[in-house]
Order: structure tokens, then sequence, then C-alpha cells
């Protein structure tokens, strides 16, 4: 039953609604395949009684002849949604036992519509970091290996590949900070799953694992029962192998919901009709400012590439500019860390979490926030402490958010020339090797952020494709930037460029 | 901008996270690069430009102020380390 879990969702779909298979036997194939994959540390929990309890209602819809939209779907939830009876930690230390009693309200979504749960998939630290490596349970190894030319053809194959002087078998970083989920949907360890993206916490990871990410409109989906990290730029978005099977997660977990006041009162389109629709006559930019200096051949090959691919579909291909966006990167960095110091002093060791005993209320919260957080997140933390701390509120949270201000502004200009989407990289570079960068740096690892980011300080959709493959045989990323709400340009835009690319799928070593 | 080691110590006090000594030298470090890479932004004209409060236009919403939720005390302190009778335990904090 294993080349279950090789079908994409919208497949499964239809071959369960067929009864080929069961939704117990699609959930089966897949905690199979999750056994099998523990080395990759992608899931930080299996939930497998779980799974099979809802794969057995799915199972008796099925029989009624009642399926909902995701009837028996087996799906991966990133650890940073709160999922009733079910522990939710973000992956922190200070979290490691908290079980919610309540649901957040896109996984309600999911489930309400027939998802079946598989597990909570690994991310880094509060969704702080570009790699999975601030997990405090560990970094996720991505499916993909690097395919050195150094390598000699014959030793690519069997169990030579492992070979550690042909360099292929370094441990690679699937992304992040939704590098879990990125990973599972890789390493066909579910069929979609959710993600949470703040700086290019979707987008990102996709881009590095050769799948496909949504990061919707701020507002788009309610962030309601999410860990928060930085309110005003979180939002979550669906991980998927196809472009199809992104926007069928979508419209079930968009929607307006009253406990959430950011989330957006517009009706949710079928963002399936999208995929497939014609992009005949669309006017689709590309931003010179993301024409980094040092930017690498093959990432400026694949941006013109996916030009081309566009352009032959019927898309009119235009120069744009985005003069502020050099500037993102530094304001996202004071935005998210003031944003993420406030959010983040709930965590007390009062009302949950861990507490660390002191000689009184003060001592008890330094011990335990010195003990609970990781180093990533007590560095943003003390970041934002600083820049909110009286003298320098002005100097730098104000003039980050009249920075914002500029961000969005340029956007505004650009969708008001009749730009329908922005074509972007991804990312700067492919993925790279676990403890490779960052270590003395931090700004070495922020610094993957530099083309997704910009996206988030401006509220606006973006979607990561894969696009082609690097010399060392690793994924690469296109991204589409959206206008406001118009998440359906993006899927539209998006198949074209998968069409064209193709899909891509690592070896299985694991 | 950067910052010394009693602004580092100044700042993980307000943040309340503890910080040993030997610690602080690595901090200062770290979040000076930080403070390093975001100076850029003082190159930017921003004269007569509003702050960003919202992302997207939109009002604020409001609702009748009345309960809508509660009556769940058990849910409240399942998570906490230490609760008696519904009540979080904390260390004594009046003499």
């Amino acid at each position: 039953m294993t080349e279950l879990t090789s079908l994409t969702l919208a497949e499964a779909r239809d071959r369960l609604r067929r009864k080929e298979f069961s939704a117990a036997d699609l959930a089966d194939a897949h905690l199979a395949a999750m056994e099998k994959a523990r080395a990759l540390n992608a899931y930080v929990l299996e939930t497998p009684e779980m799974a099979r309890a809802m794969a057995k209602e799915a199972d008796t819809r099925f029989m009624a002849g009642e399926p909902r939209p995701l009837e028996g779907l087996a799906v991966g939830i990133k650890d940073l949604f709160a999922t009733r009876g079910v522990r939710t930690t973000a992956c922190s230390h200070i979290l490691d036992n908290f079980v919610p009693t309540y649901e957040s309200t896109v996984t309600a979504n999911l489930w309400r519509d027939g998802a079946v749960m598989l597990g909570k998939t690994n991310n880094d630290e509060f969704a702080m970091g570009s790699s999975n490596e601030t997990s405090f349970f560990g970094p996720v190894t991505s499916p993909w290996r690097r395919r050195t030319r150094a390598c000699p053809s014959s030793e690519i194959e069997g169990a030579s590949r492992v070979n550690p002087t042909c360099g292929a078998n370094t441990p690679l970083v699937p992304g992040g900070s939704s590098g879990g989920s990125a990973a599972a949907v890789a390493a066909s360890l579910c069929l979609g799953a959710t993600g949470t993206d703040t700086g290019g916490s979707i987008r990102q990871p996709a881009a590095f694992t050769g799948i496909v990410g949504m990061k919707p409109t701020y507002g788009r989906c309610s962030r309601w029962g999410v860990v928060a990290y930085a309110s005003s730029l979180d939002q979550a978005g669906p991980f998927a192998r196809t472009v199809r099977d992104a926007a069928i997660l979508l419209t079930s977990m968009a929607g307006h919901d009253p406990k959430d006041t950011t989330s957006v009162d517009l009706p949710v389109p079928n963002y399936e009709e999208a995929v497939g629709r014609s992009i005949k006559g669309m006017k689709v930019g590309i931003p010179r400012e993301y024409r980094v200096e040092g930017m690498a051949a093959e990432i400026e090959k694949l941006w013109a590439q996916g030009a081309d691919w566009l352009k032959a579909a019927g898309a009119e291909i235009v120069e744009v500019s985005l003069p502020h966006t050099t500037y993102a990167l530094p304001a996202y960095y004071i935005v998210a860390a003031a944003e993420a110091s406030s959010n983040l002093a709930r965590y007390d060791g009062v009302r949950y979490g861990l507490r660390v005993p002191g000689r009184d209320v003060i001592d008890m919260y330094q011990n335990t926030r010195a003990e609970g957080f990781g180093p990533e997140v007590r560095r943003r933390i003390m970041i934002g402490t600083y820049v909110l701390s009286a003298g320098y509120y002005d100097a730098y949270y104000l003039r980050a958010q009249k920075v914002r201000t500029l961000i969005k502004r340029d956007f505004e200009q650009c969708f008001a020339t009749g730009v329908n989407a922005i074509l972007t990289p991804a990312t700067p570079t492919a993925a790279f090797g676990v403890g490779e960068k960052g270590g003395s740096d931090p700004i070495e690892m922020y610094l993957n952020d530099v083309f997704t980011v910009t996206v988030n300080m401006a509220g606006l959709p973006g979607i990561s494709v894969p696009g082609g493959l690097s010399a060392e045989s690793l994924p690469l990323g296109l991204q589409l930037i959206g206008r406001p709400f118009d998440e359906e340009t993006l899927f539209s835009l998006g198949e074209v460029v998968e069409q064209a690319a193709g899909r891509f799928a690592p070896e299985r070593w694991w | 901008m950067s910052v010394d080691a009693s602004t580092v110590r100044r700042i993980a006090h307000l943040a309340r996270i503890a910080v040993a000594d030997d610690e602080v030298e690595h901090l200062k470090g770290e979040l000076n690069a930080i403070l390093a890479f975001v100076e850029q932004l003082a190159a930017v004209s921003v004269e007569g430009v509003e702050p960003m409060t919202s992302v997207t236009p939109m009002q604020l919403k409001k609702r009748e102020d009345k309960v809508t939720d509660g009556g769940i005390p058990d849910d409240i302190v399942k998570n906490a380390p230490a609760t008696e009778d519904h009540f979080f335990l904390v260390p004594k904090v009046v003499e």
C-alpha cells in the first residue's frame, strides 16, 4: 500500500470517492511511511490513534455517500497550531508539556471538511528561524541530498551513495520555520500540511524541498489558536506537492473568524477553480531590486526561465521597481522582534508551560524564561525589548513602521500600473547543510528571507512553486506575489510554472 | 547605536530572562550585530510618512459588550504548573 502515499491530494480525493481504497488504507500507508522516516525528524508527535479514528469516521461518510470536501485526506499539522487534547509545543522547551483544551480555527476548518490528522510537524522554536535548527526537538533533515559533480556517477546509485567522500550525504536543512511540514510533504509522509509564514516560513522551506507553499493575504486565515510570534505578520497557509493541492487545502483553511479581529469577512472562493485558468493578457512584473549583488547564476537563470514560461502562456512581462526592497529585512527584524517580545511575555511559568523555581516571583520568571527559551528566541525577545524601551522607540520601532508603510506603498504603486502579479526567486540559494549557517553571525541566517519578507511586511499573498534543480540537483523555487486577496491569480500563474517545470521528488534514502 | 554590558543586563531584566555573567559578552556581540544590521534604516527618508498600524485597511470590529465565553475553570488551569482550587499558585509576593 506504500504507493498510496505518492498520490497527490487531488488524486487521493478522487480515488477515495471512487472507493478504490479506504480512508483507513490511506491513513495506514502514511503512518507506515512516517515510521520508516523517523530519521528525518519531520514529525515531533505522531497521532496514529487519532488518524485511525478520523479515517474510520471518513469511511462511514463515504459509505453513506456524503463525503465532505477533504474527506479522509491525511495531513500533517505544524506544531504551532493548537490541537485539542494533542500536545502543542511550538517546538519550545517552555511549552513542551502543553496540551491545549481548544482547537485552532484553521485546524478546526480542516477537520470540519473531513481531513485526517497524522501528527504534529517540527518547526523552528516559536517559528523563529529559517532552517528548522532552533527546534527544541532538534533539526529536521531534508529528504533531499546533494548530488555533487565530483561524485562519479557509478557511485550515485545504491549503497555507495552514502560514501562520505563524495559529499552527497551531508544532511541538509529543509528550511524553516515550517521545516517539518515541508519535509513531510516532500518525503510523502502526508498529502499536505499546514504552515505559518511570518517572514518566509512557508515559501522558503517549500522552495528548499521542491514543493508548493502558499502564504495567503494577511487576514485570509484566522490566527486564532496559532501560537503567536509577530501578530501583524503571521499568517497560516498550506504546503502540498502540487498547486492544485495547495488550492484545495487553502479553500478549507481560509475564512472569516469572529475570534480573530484581523481575519477578513470576505467570501472564500473555490481556489481549485483558479487552477488551470488562462493567464493570457496578465501582466507579470519583474522587480529590478530583487536582482541582488552576488546572486547565483543558476538563480538568475531560473528567474528568467520562469518569466519565459509565463510569457509563452500569454502573460505580458514588464520590468517594475520596488525601491524600498532592501530595507524590508532590517525593518522586519525590528517589527517582528518587538511583537515577539510582547507576545512571548505570556510565558511566565504561571498559567501554563515550564516553571523553574526561584527565590521570589521575579526570580522564578527569569529562571523559567532563561531555561525555557532557546538562544534564537532569547535573542529576538531581547532585541524587541530594546527597540521598544524608553528612548529607543522612535529611533527603531516607529521608524521601522514608517519604512513598512513605504514598502507597502511600493507594491501599491506597482499594482496600480495594472500589474497582476510579481515574479521573483523564492530564495537566494538552494538548501544548505545542517550547521552550515548562522553559527557566529545571526544575520547570515536572516538573509535567507530577503526575497520573501517584503510580502509579509506588505500583507500580500505569495506562493512558492518549484522551478528547477540546482547544479547539485537540489530544488529551487520561484515566488509569485499577488494583489491583496487575489490568491486565485497566484494559483493560475503557479500552475503554469508547474506545468512547464514539472514536479520534483527526492530519491528515497531513509 | 550599540549596547554595552550593563545595557545587556538591563534588557535581560526588562525581558525577565536570567543571564549569567559569562553570557553577557557573547550576547552583547550578537545584539550589536543585529543592531548594526538594522542601522541602514537610518538612510531612509521617512519625512511625513505615517507609521503602519494595520496592513489591510479595516475598521476595528466591535461587538456587543456581553459575556460570550467562560465557565471552564478546569480547562483554564489544566496546564498550569501549580494550582489550588482553580487558582494559579505563585511564589509569595507579599510578606
